[in-house]
C-alpha cells in the first residue's frame, strides 16, 4: 500500500450539481403525489422537471470535458449502474402504469423518472473516476 | 491459524466489486416485495414496511455512530481491512432495504388510502415523502458512490489510504445523516400508526 498521496479534489461540483437535479425531480414528484388523487396543477412539476434536465446536462458536460478525466472507468461504472436503475426505474413505471396514471401526469412522471435514472448513474461513475490513474485499457 | 483463514477469506484485487453469492439473496427479497405488492397481500406488505424500515434505521444509526467511531480509532491497516470485508456487503444490503421498505410502504399507503388529499394526516405522509426524498438524495449522491469508490480503490494494486479514509469518513457521516433523518421518520411513522 503506498503512502498517504495527497487526495486532488479539485474539479466541477458534479455531485453539489447531481444532488440539486434530484432534489428538483423529488419536489417534482412529491408535489405530484401530493394531490392525490385529483390531479396537480402541471406548471410546477413541468418547470421542476425543466430545470432538473438542464442541471444534469451541465452536470455530463462538465464531467466528460473535465482534463485527463478517466472516461473508460466512468463509462465502465456508470454504464453498469444505469443498467441497474433503468431495472428499477421499469419496476417503478410499471407501478404507474397499474396504478392508472395516464395523459400528461404518466408523461410527466416518465420524464422525472428517467431523470432521476440518469442522475444517479452519472454521480457514480464520477465519484470513481475522478480518483482512477490508470489511463485506460 | 484463525488469522489465516480470514486472510484467505479478505476479498482481493480479482474478485468482483459486488459479492455474487449475495445477489440470490437479493433477488428473492426484491422478487417478494414484487410478488406482494402485485397481489396486494396487506400483511406481507406490512411485514416488508416495518422489517426493512427497523432494519434500515438500525443499520444507518449503527454506522454512523458505532462503527464510525470505532473506525477512527482503529490503525490505517485496520480500517483498510475492516473496509474491505464491510463495505462489498453494504453495496448488497442497503440498496435492498431502501426498496423493499419504499416499495411496500408506498403500496400499504395507496390501499390504506393515506395518498389520498381526503386522509386526515395528509400532511404527514407528505413530510414523509419529503424526508424519505433527502434521504434519498444524500444515500444516491454521497453514500452510495462512495461505497463503489472505495471498493474500486482497494482493488488497485496499490490503494490510496487517504482516499479510502476520505472515502470512508463520507459514507460514514452520510450513514449517520440518513440514520438522523430516520428518527423523523420514526416520529411521522409512529403519528400515522397512532
Amino acid at each position: 500500500m503506498s503512502e498517504n498521496a495527497p487526495v486532488e479534489l479539485a474539479g466541477p461540483r458534479v455531485t453539489e450539481l447531481g444532488m440539486v437535479s434530484i432534489a428538483l425531480v423529488a419536489a417534482g414528484v412529491i408535489d405530484l403525489a401530493a394531490y392525490l388523487p385529483r390531479r396537480a396543477p402541471l406548471l410546477p412539476p413541468v418547470l421542476l422537471l425543466a430545470a432538473a434536465v438542464a442541471v444534469l446536462a451541465v452536470n455530463v458536460a462538465l464531467v466528460l470535458r473535465r482534463p485527463g478525466f478517466a472516461v473508460w472507468r466512468f463509462r465502465q461504472v456508470a454504464g453498469w449502474m444505469l443498467l441497474v436503475y433503468v431495472v428499477v426505474a421499469g419496476m417503478l413505471e410499471f407501478t404507474f402504469l397499474r396504478d392508472h396514471t395516464h395523459g400528461t401526469v404518466l408523461v410527466l412522471m416518465t420524464l422525472l423518472l428517467a431523470t432521476f435514472t440518469l442522475n444517479v448513474p452519472v454521480l457514480a461513475g464520477y465519484t470513481v473516476a475522478r480518483f482512477e490513474l490508470e489511463p485506460g485499457p | 491459524m484463525a488469522a489465516l483463514a480470514a486472510e484467505a477469506h479478505a476479498p482481493s484485487t480479482t474478485d468482483p466489486i459486488v459479492p455474487r453469492r449475495g445477489l440470490w439473496v437479493v433477488g428473492a427479497v426484491l422478487t417478494l416485495t414484487v410478488v406482494l405488492i402485485a397481489g396486494n397481500w396487506l400483511w406481507g406488505l406490512d411485514f416488508l414496511h416495518v422489517v426493512g424500515g427497523g432494519m434500515w434505521t438500525a443499520v444507518d444509526l449503527f454506522m454512523g455512530f458505532v462503527i464510525g467511531p470505532i473506525m477512527r480509532g482503529l490503525s490505517i491497516p485496520a480500517r483498510i481491512e475492516l473496509t474491505k470485508r464491510l463495505m462489498p456487503k453494504m453495496l448488497l444490503i442497503m440498496p435492498t432495504l431502501v426498496t423493499m421498505t419504499l416499495g411496500a410502504g408506498f403500496q400499504l399507503a395507496r390501499s390504506n388510502g393515506m395518498l389520498d388529499t381526503a386522509y386526515p394526516r395528509h400532511g404527514w405522509v407528505v413530510a414523509s415523502m419529503v424526508v424519505v426524498a433527502v434521504m434519498a438524495i444524500v444515500a444516491l449522491a454521497l453514500l452510495q458512490p462512495a461505497n463503489i469508490a472505495v471498493l474500486f480503490e482497494l482493488r488497485k494494486p496499490q490503494p490510496n489510504p487517504a482516499i479510502v479514509q476520505m472515502l470512508m469518513r463520507r459514507f460514514i457521516y452520510a450513514a449517520g445523516v440518513t440514520g438522523a433523518m430516520q428518527v423523523a421518520t420514526l416520529v411521522i411513522m409512529t403519528r400515522l400508526a397512532t
